[in-house]
């Protein structure tokens, strides 16, 4: 995968991961670019998209959209289920999640997204793993919090 | 330690982690982050939003630069600053302060501290380096979290220089008692694989380990690895094809723990990733397929639930029974899955149903038939990524017979498209069947019309250039007449209508030809009218410079009546004042050739042959200018690649005094190198491909500009080529031209089979038999829509490397064909003077065999080579790129073979002797190499009654390889036609034999000599080769056959003085650090004895052993007389030598550590 990125039915950018080396310029552009073409595609149409030489997967959650950028030659079904997984995982974790979850604690949703996903792969595909991973980090922050340094 | 920590974090309550969970999911409105973001939905303009975070930023910069701010409220500001970025406001100046934070933090803050990291920077950033340190000790701490946390970034980025300082920690993190560890360590070394594959080579064998690893994450991730090694070398991981099936096999029936189901499906991800792996293991090869047929079949029938994961599965499935070695059971129930994906109304599974018809139809184009229907509703689409797919398949099933109407389908879709990317694509497309399949003359002219028209400014340079060619190149029948005069034709009624919209490079392509062929339709009206519209096109204002200069050279071609030399003259005094120099040029060179008509018609002869047209390659008519420029005190001239880099060492600092001459270019290409090196794959690439023997202006300048290819290429690189091409030249079948009448109505019976239930109307059925007509059973010849021996009406004769010609734009380039000859040779002379040069300015041209004679002298003249002075060998080693380009100075210092005792030993030809098996063969070597040392004869390959085998041998010339390939025929008939193609894109190859190959009598052997050198250094290369032949009364036969070559054979010895080497080691700017074995013997010194064995394997030279240190040269052959240095620093370690490697270019010593590593693990 080389990229992931979250954005609203308005184009608001809600998180963005890449996993390519891209300047900041061409990141904005890319970003830019889709969420235009993304918006106005509608809703009956298909989840796939070419997009210069990448394949772009995107689904739309509530008021969110999901996208992934792939290659060519990987599977773009497979590709849409991990946007679902990723789903159920901030579903799980945020408790029925909505957007404003996500806006508010978007570094927690790096952080799953960190777990399920490492350097554009998929690293760990059990829920049950992922929250562990995560859960343990929380807890000692927690313990962190809790005891004065 | 870290069990206790793990301890004690279960141990905690349970509540608390609940606690910790709950809180996490809700907002607290009252910290900072709330405020600004409900500062920001409150606002209702951009504007706005600009000015609120501008002041958000200040403040956040304030409070990171007061040195009372905490950690933990840096904790707090970094997470702002994520937020400010993503919402596309640069906040720069905090990336520091993340990377302190993840310096400096508790685990919590060190936490956001690295995920700032990992949001802010990218690989290539500098300030990655600062953080090295802090990744080590995290890595090193007892603290689970953070060893995860370390592992993390790691894997998602860091410095390719900096991983040695990390990666003996990584790898011990493999055998790490938490899974959670062992599988992020596993993704690190994937991340490292990925971008510097030699660094990790020695811990191919821990990845095996990880794949037999007990918990199935670890086993997962390391499939990662094993998919990209496999990807890139499937013959070395065979063996790996059993466990690959069994594993499958378990995933398959469900064996795994349900923690790894997705929606009752066993590990989803896993099974994909390893039916993609196992593709690439059958992909041709008919024994390891049979081993996976059973797990496939059993995968395809496992996954029939009705979801989109088991279609994802399907899907791949389907992929690999169609990429591994056929079987038709599992084929036919691959077919019938494509089937319920092209049917089905979801649209995501009738893409991906498109997707997979595209993909089996290269093998068997009649599996698009039954699905007819479908694709031409789906060619009428409301989803554009739908059309764009149908049409994909549609161009993989295109023959000569539906080729019209696949075409017009294409064009109407780019006619609508806005899209670059899609242009530059279907336009190639386009184009291709055109020149493939194309009926007649015009419809040929009016496609690649359209083609130029819509493709525009934005289509592949080569499209036109092609194009071009084509139209230069054909044999002069009154077919290739008609097809120019329909061109000239069609150009001048484009021209005499709107011209505005037309697309520059469309202008650029109607000058040239009207230019070159309008004399074919001058009887018949009247001589001015070209030029006129010409002249009109010249005064349009949305004309560009460069056509203009294009015009004009079609104007000075066309100047013949003396209505033309009036308005010629017209224009000239316009464009001869113009600020332009090269309109200029052009306008004065028109003004003259106009006048004089004798001049023109020896410039530029209306009816000249492009063959015949002979050239004064020397230039010696320069000469005299030459000599008096340089009596006058002018400087020599210098190619431009010199020129830069003479520039390039300017701009650098250097600290050291002058007068020393390395025998190598610190060249500007390692930095662009370096820039180009991981180049994102999304950037449009635009570059054309230029073939590897163009010139550098026309790597410069190719991109942009229209090549003019009327010329027979005679110079390149390695100097005269007709040899070359004579040799490259592949036999063209004899086709037969299809009837343009009777094809496009093939009886549509047999294409005639809607899908059942299914009532299309009239016009679909029409479509559909004029789509699908030439496939079917009637024409199982052409099933494959595009093999090579389909019927090509407009094929390019074939031509070799030729593609280069004169492209130094539009300065030239819009002259006529013939004219541009001369410019060619001008540029192609400059990168031939060491040919020219070698014989003390003789004006003989050497051959490379007879330099090879030369040297093979003075080796066997020198007792002891090694007692040669270091200056000279200095010299020895670079007199040719002294030389190189400068034309002038003839006079070239003998060159001095080097070789070490080893290869010394070799030289002799007694040990061929006691070869025998080599015997038959090493009389056949050539005399001027007999001398040289040379490996072992290699059996490349024979066909089934070994009637002609293939075996090579490598000689290792002091500046070349010379890779030689016997053809034995042991058959009584001769061997016609012979052609014999080496390709590798990492290689430079050239053809050295005397004399073309062109056949081998019955029983005798023939040899092909090519000189090989690196392009980049890289560990390993495969070289492929292809024998095409033809026996008397015999089928056109051809061979295949591969060979590896590795970096050692192209090392060769550099002798420089302890002095020198000291200076080059300064330098140079790349370099690595290792620990090797060190080699132990009886009678000489660990040290000694390890460089004596890497010296021996490798063809290094030991500089000079002083106490427990040593230092080592060597250089990488690159091109002629060029090489590329790597210098080696050894010091004895306790038991090890601790090496440190440098070379200005960054390759050299990753891959030259791997050698060396398995030189030493060898011995």
């Amino acid at each position: 995968m080389q990229f992931m990125l979250l954005f609203s039915r308005q184009g608001k950018l809600r998180l963005q991961k890449w996993y390519v080396p891209l300047s900041d310029k061409e990141r904005k552009k890319i970003s830019r670019d889709l969420v235009q073409t993304i918006l106005a595609r509608k809703p009956k149409m298909c989840s796939f998209l070419e997009w210069r030489d990448l394949k772009i997967v995107y689904k739309r959650y509530a008021s969110l959209y999901f996208c992934c950028a792939v290659e060519d030659q990987d599977n773009e079904l497979i590709t849409l289920e991990i946007i679902h997984r990723y789903v159920e995982l901030l579903d799980k974790y945020f408790g029925s999640v909505c957007e404003l979850d996500i806006i508010f604690n978007f570094e927690k949703a790096y952080f799953i997204l960190d777990e399920f996903l490492l350097g554009g792969e998929a690293q760990e595909t059990s829920k049950k793993n992922v929250l562990k991973a995560i859960e343990q980090a929380d807890l000692l922050q927690e313990v962190c919090g809790l005891c004065p340094r | 330690m870290s069990d206790v920590v793990e301890k004690t974090l279960s141990a905690l309550p349970s509540l608390l982690s609940l606690d910790s969970q709950a809180g996490a999911g809700k907002l607290s409105p009252s910290s900072k982050l709330g405020n600004l973001i409900k500062g920001i939905t409150e606002l209702t303009s951009k504007h706005e939003e600009e000015k609120l975070i501008k002041k958000e930023l200040e403040s956040i910069k304030e409070q990171v630069a007061s040195p009372n701010t905490t950690m933990r409220q840096m904790k707090e500001i970094m997470v702002r600053a994520i937020y400010c970025e993503m919402l596309g406001y640069q906040a720069s100046f905090s990336y520091i302060h993340a990377i302190k934070l993840a310096q400096q933090g508790s685990v919590l803050e060190k936490r956001v501290g690295y995920l700032a990291v990992s949001l802010f920077l990218n690989e290539t950033d500098e300030f990655l380096l600062l953080l090295v340190n802090t990744v080590l000790k995290d890595l090193q701490s007892t603290n689970l979290i953070e060893v995860c946390m370390a592992l993390t970034v790691v894997s998602q980025m860091f410095p390719k220089d900096m991983i040695p300082a990390i990666l003996p920690v990584v790898e011990e993190k493999l055998t790490h008692p938490k899974e959670i560890i062992r599988r992020k360590a596993v993704l690190a070394l994937y991340k490292f694989y990925l971008i510097a594959p030699n660094q990790v080579q020695h811990i191919h064998s821990k990845f095996r380990k990880a794949l037999c690893d007990k918990d199935p994450g670890v086993m997962t991730a390391s499939l990662h690895i094993y998919l990209q090694l496999i990807k890139e070398n499937p013959e070395s991981y065979k063996d790996l094809t059993g466990s690959m099936v069994t594993i499958l096999r378990q995933v398959v029936g469900g064996k795994l723990p349900l923690d790894f189901n997705y929606h009752s499906v066993p590990a989803p991800w896993l099974q994909i990733q390893l039916l993609r792996i196992l593709a690439y293991l059958g992909k041709e090869d008919q024994g390891t397929s049979e081993m996976m047929y059973d797990v496939l079949e059993e995968s395809l029938r496992r996954a029939e639930m009705n979801h989109n994961i088991t279609y994802a599965i399907l899907f791949e499935c389907v992929k690999t029974i169609y990429t591994v070695h056929p079987k038709s059971q599992l084929l036919e129930k691959a077919a019938e899955c494509i089937g319920n994906f092209v049917l089905s109304p979801k649209i995501n599974l009738k893409y991906l149903g498109l997707k997979a018809l595209t993909y089996v139809v290269q093998q068997d184009a009649n599996l698009a038939l039954p699905h007819q229907m479908t694709i031409i509703e789906c060619l009428d689409h409301s989803d554009v990524i739908i059309k764009r797919e149908t049409l994909e398949l549609l161009f993989r099933i295109t023959n000569a017979q539906n080729v019209t109407v696949i075409v017009e389908k294409m064009l109407e879709f780019l006619r609508l498209t806005c899209d670059d990317y899609s242009t530059i694509d279907l336009v190639g497309k386009v184009a291709e069947l055109a020149e493939k399949y194309a009926p007649d003359n015009v419809w040929f002219i009016q496609t690649m019309n359209s083609v130029f028209s819509l493709g525009g400014d934005v289509m592949q340079p080569d499209i036109p250039n092609n194009f071009l060619r084509l139209l230069a190149e054909g044999v002069d029948n009154v077919e290739d007449r008609q097809l120019r005069l329909f061109a000239v034709d069609s150009y001048v009624s484009l021209l005499q209508g709107v011209t505005a919209k037309l697309p520059q490079r469309f202008l650029q392509v109607i000058s040239w030809v009207l230019g070159e062929y309008s004399y074919l339709r001058e009887e018949e009206s009247d001589p001015g009218s070209v030029m006129r519209l010409l002249a009109r096109l010249l005064d349009q204002r949305h004309t560009s410079t460069e056509t203009r200069s294009w015009v004009l050279g079609a104007m000075t071609k066309l100047c013949s009546s003396p209505v033309s030399v009036a308005l010629a003259r017209d224009v000239c005094e316009r464009y001869s004042g113009s600020l332009n120099t090269v309109l200029r040029q052009k306008a004065q060179e028109l003004m003259i050739l106009s006048q004089d008509t004798k001049l023109r018609a020896r410039v530029l002869p209306a009816e000249g042959r492009l063959e015949s047209l002979e050239v004064d390659s020397s230039l010696s008519f320069l000469d005299g200018y030459v000599s008096e420029a340089l009596a006058a005190g002018a400087a020599p001239y210098k190619s431009p690649h010199q020129r830069q880099e003479d520039l390039v060492q300017e701009k650098a600092l250097s600290l050291e005094p002058y007068g020393l001459s390395l025998p190598v270019s610190l060249s500007s290409c390692s930095i662009t190198d370096r820039l180009t090196d991981r180049r994102s794959p999304t950037l449009l690439s635009m570059s054309s491909g230029l073939s590897g023997n163009s010139t550098e202006l026309s790597h410069q300048e190719g991109s942009t500009t229209l090549k003019l290819e009327g010329v027979k290429r005679v110079w390149g690189k390695d100097g005269y080529l007709a040899q070359q091409q004579s040799a490259g030249e592949t036999p063209t079948p004899l086709v037969e031209l299809p009837n343009p009448l009777l094809s496009p109505q093939s009886p549509p019976s047999q294409t005639q089979k809607p899908s059942s239930g299914l009532e299309p109307d009239q016009e679909k059925r029409q479509l559909a038999s004029s789509l699908f007509v030439g496939l079917g059973s009637h024409n199982s010849v052409c099933l494959m829509g595009r093999a090579e021996t389909a019927p090509r009406h407009f094929r390019r004769k074939p031509r070799g490397e030729s593609s280069s010609g004169a492209s130094e734009g539009s300065s030239n380039s819009s002259h006529s064909s013939r004219s541009a000859a001369v410019d060619n040779l001008l540029l192609s002379n400059l990168l031939d003077s060491t040919t020219v040069a070698s014989e003390g300015g003789a004006a003989t041209t050497t051959t490379p065999q007879q330099t090879s004679q030369r040297t093979l002298d003075h080796t066997t003249s020198n007792g002891n080579p090694h007692v040669e002075g270091t200056e000279q060998r200095v010299e020895a080693g670079g007199p040719l790129s002294l030389i190189r380009g400068n034309g002038m100075v003839a006079v070239v210092p003998p060159t001095h073979t080097q070789t070490d005792p080893q290869t010394q030993q070799d030289l002799h030809p007694a040990p061929a002797l006691e070869r025998p098996r080599d015997l038959p063969l090493a009389s056949h070597l050539p005399a001027e190499l007999s001398g040289l040392a040379r490996s072992e004869f290699t059996p490349l390959c024979s066909d089934q009654d070994s009637s002609l085998a293939l075996s090579a041998c490598r000689v290792y010339k002091e500046d070349a390889l010379v890779l030689l390939v016997f053809i034995s025929n042991n058959n009584d008939s001769a061997l016609h036609q012979m052609v014999l193609q080496l390709t590798c894109k990492e290689l430079e190859i050239s053809c050295i034999s005397g004399s073309p190959l062109k056949e081998v009598k019955g029983h005798s052997v023939s040899v092909c000599l090519h000189t090989v050198v690196m392009k980049r250094a890289s560990v390993q290369v495969e070289l492929a080769g292809l024998l095409s032949y033809q026996r008397p009364l015999g089928q056109p036969q051809a061979a295949q056959f591969s060979l590896s070559l590795s970096l050692k054979h192209f090392l060769r010895p550099l002798t420089v003085s302890t002095g020198d080497y000291g200076k080059m080691w300064l330098s140079f700017s790349h370099d690595l650090k290792q620990n090797l074995r060190l080699v132990t013997t009886e009678h000489q010194e660990p040290l000694t004895a390890t460089l004596d064995a890497l010296k021996g394997k490798l063809h290094l030279h030991v500089v000079d052993i002083i106490g427990s240190e040593g230092i080592v040269a060597c250089r990488l052959l690159q091109g002629p007389g060029q090489g590329q240095p790597c210098l080696l620093h050894c010091r004895v370690n306790a038991d090890s030598l601790a090496v440190w490697l440098r070379s200005p270019v960054p390759e050299l010593p990753d891959s030259l550590l791997y050698h060396c590593q398995k030189a030493l693990t060898e011995t």
